[in-house]
């Protein structure tokens, strides 16, 4: 034994221990486990959406995502960093107090290093590349691309009003005659491309043979209503404690539940609620920080003793201390 | 001395064999809160045997095979066993003190084991290629950014979640692991706390009365 420990253990009797049969033991018991919960309990596999799934569920809110896309007035369109300029969910460390704040903001300093061009991404790109395919298609581009901005936003908001008196019968969506220029035919186009599947492709499509990035159409599905209503079935929402549920009646990532706690608490839920990611991060942050480095806290560092649970986990060498048993050692 | 020899009699002087694999501990090593943490790398072994299976035949390969789908059951549930275990190891170590007597390292050293072991998690559940993967990463995707970490950590990016999961973060937790386990073998298992003042005198007059 090393000298700094046999100093460190004197006077305390020692007794022979297997450190691998217990290792055995442990894995064998815990392995008996875990095969007889895969066995009987099984693990969730929810089928993931696609965007062809999404917009024959609901081609409305597929088409309205699509021209929030092309208009600008979408959700990814006015993000923010890492995907562009916008400021809709630029987050803070700090929250505005009256006058003062808000303080600092990490994300915006960072900027935008996942460019995402929304209209040109999701509409005008994917219509581009398939335009000599769709009789009309190539001149309605022609059309919009060549509009003023003026001239595209009135076809777009005119496109919008028609679209809220559209009818749905199944996978049909029926959108009143408008003065909407080119848009129409590009929303019907996109509809189509994405009840056919064929928008999943376009929207991984690069310069590149293989993709593993799925950023830009899990991006546009962020911004689709649909999934968020599939993932409230399933407990799933921030409200509904977020990423700490799993799919079906499986555990989730319990471990998170002091994070996920604070975005249902005050001021978290309320006055923070704007920037609520960045306050929530940065109190775990603070208070894991602070259990990391308790031994060095003076005070904190003493607290097990107070606490007096130690005296349950080393009950039996106490008592056998008390008895006499064995020798108590300074 | 050259180098190589200087490095085996630092190593032999720090880390003798008998301290990494001791046949006997102090009489106060006897509780079952000392098995918690042998049951957190009972769990690791059985998540890193379950993982390579998963990873040998893809990604996609569980949601179409009835086998598949079993190892990954079984990853899932070792994933539960390895915090549920880490977690009762954290709170049983914080309640007895363990970072007393120049221990403060070994606790630091677990708790980045736990840290990055959350994130290992989250970049599997990131990594399963179904709805709740597409949902965390949606979801997720917001903290991240909020603390601009999403620049580079992007949760949307299957390929890097994967490489994260099966390739990055397994490496740094087994290192953790193995660096948590040998201080906890080169410093001993922390002593309890002093009993109070009465009951040691007890204790004192206990021992003189009856033979041990």
């Amino acid at each position: 034994m090393i000298a700094r420990k046999k100093a460190y253990y004197a006077g305390i009797p020692t007794a022979p221990y297997d450190l691998v049969k217990e290792l055995l033991v442990a894995l064998a018991v815990v392995t008996a486990a875990v095969v007889i919960f895969a066995l009987v309990l099984s693990s969730p596999d929810e089928p993931s959406l696609t965007l062809q799934s999404v917009s024959q569920s609901d081609p409305q809110g597929f088409v309205q995502t699509a021209l929030g896309e092309l208009n600008g007035s979408g959700g990814i369109a006015n993000y923010g960093p890492p995907y562009n300029n916008g400021t809709a969910n630029v987050q803070y460390l700090g929250p505005q107090i009256g006058p003062i704040g808000p303080f600092f903001s990490i994300q915006k300093l960072i900027g935008v290093h996942i460019p995402v061009d929304t209209a040109q991404d999701y509409v005008l790109g994917p219509l581009m590349q398939i335009a000599a395919t769709v009789p009309g298609l190539s001149a309605a581009l022609s059309t919009y691309n060549g509009a003023s901005a003026t001239q595209q936003s009135a076809w777009t908001d005119a496109y919008t009003k028609a679209l809220g008196k559209a009818t749905v019968s199944g996978v049909n969506l029926s959108v009143p005659s408008c003065a909407c220029g080119p848009v129409t035919l590009m929303m019907s186009t996109i509809l189509h491309l994405g009840q056919r599947g064929a928008m999943d492709g376009l929207l991984l499509t690069s310069n590149r043979f293989y993709r593993t990035d799925y950023t830009r159409p899990l991006l546009f599905m962020a911004d689709d209503g649909a999934v968020a209503s599939h993932a409230a079935s399933f407990n799933l929402l921030g409200t509904q404690w977020g990423v700490m549920n799993e799919t079906g009646n499986y555990p989730g990532q319990a471990w998170l539940w002091l994070y996920t706690t604070l975005y249902q608490i005050w001021p978290y839920n309320g006055p923070w609620a704007a920037n609520a990611d960045a306050m929530a991060i940065l109190t775990v942050t603070i208070l894991t920080l602070i259990l990391m480095f308790i031994p060095w806290i003076p005070g904190l560092n003493r607290l097990p003793r107070y606490l007096g649970v130690y005296r349950l986990i080393w009950k039996d060498y106490y008592r056998r201390v008390r008895s006499g048993a064995i020798p108590w050692s300074e | 001395m050259n180098l190589t020899e200087r490095l085996q009699r630092r190593v032999s002087e720090t880390l003798p064999y008998e301290e990494l694999m001791p046949a006997e501990q102090p009489i106060y090593v006897h509780s079952y809160v000392y098995l918690f943490g042998i049951a957190t790398v009972a769990s690791f072994i059985l998540l890193i045997v379950s993982g390579i299976i998963l990873s040998v035949f893809g990604p996609q390969w569980w949601h179409s095979s009835t086998v598949g789908h079993f190892v990954n059951s079984a990853h899932f549930w070792s994933v539960q066993a390895f915090f549920f275990f880490m977690v009762l190891h954290l709170w049983t170590a914080f309640f007895s003190g363990a970072w007393r007597d120049g221990r403060g390292l070994t606790w630091v050293s677990g708790m980045v084991t736990f840290l990055v072991s959350i994130l290992t998690a989250f970049t599997g559940y990131l990594s399963q290629q179904n709805f709740d993967a597409q949902w965390i990463g949606v979801q997720g995707k917001d903290a991240l950014n909020a603390v601009g970490v999403g620049a580079f950590f992007d949760a949307l990016n299957f390929g890097q979640m994967y490489g994260f999961h099966i390739a990055v973060l397994p490496v740094i937790v087994a290192g953790l692991v193995g660096l948590h386990l040998m201080l906890v073998r080169l410093r001993g298992v922390v002593r309890p706390y002093p009993l109070d003042v009465e009951a040691r005198e007890g204790a004192r007059a206990g021992a003189e009365e009856v033979p041990v």
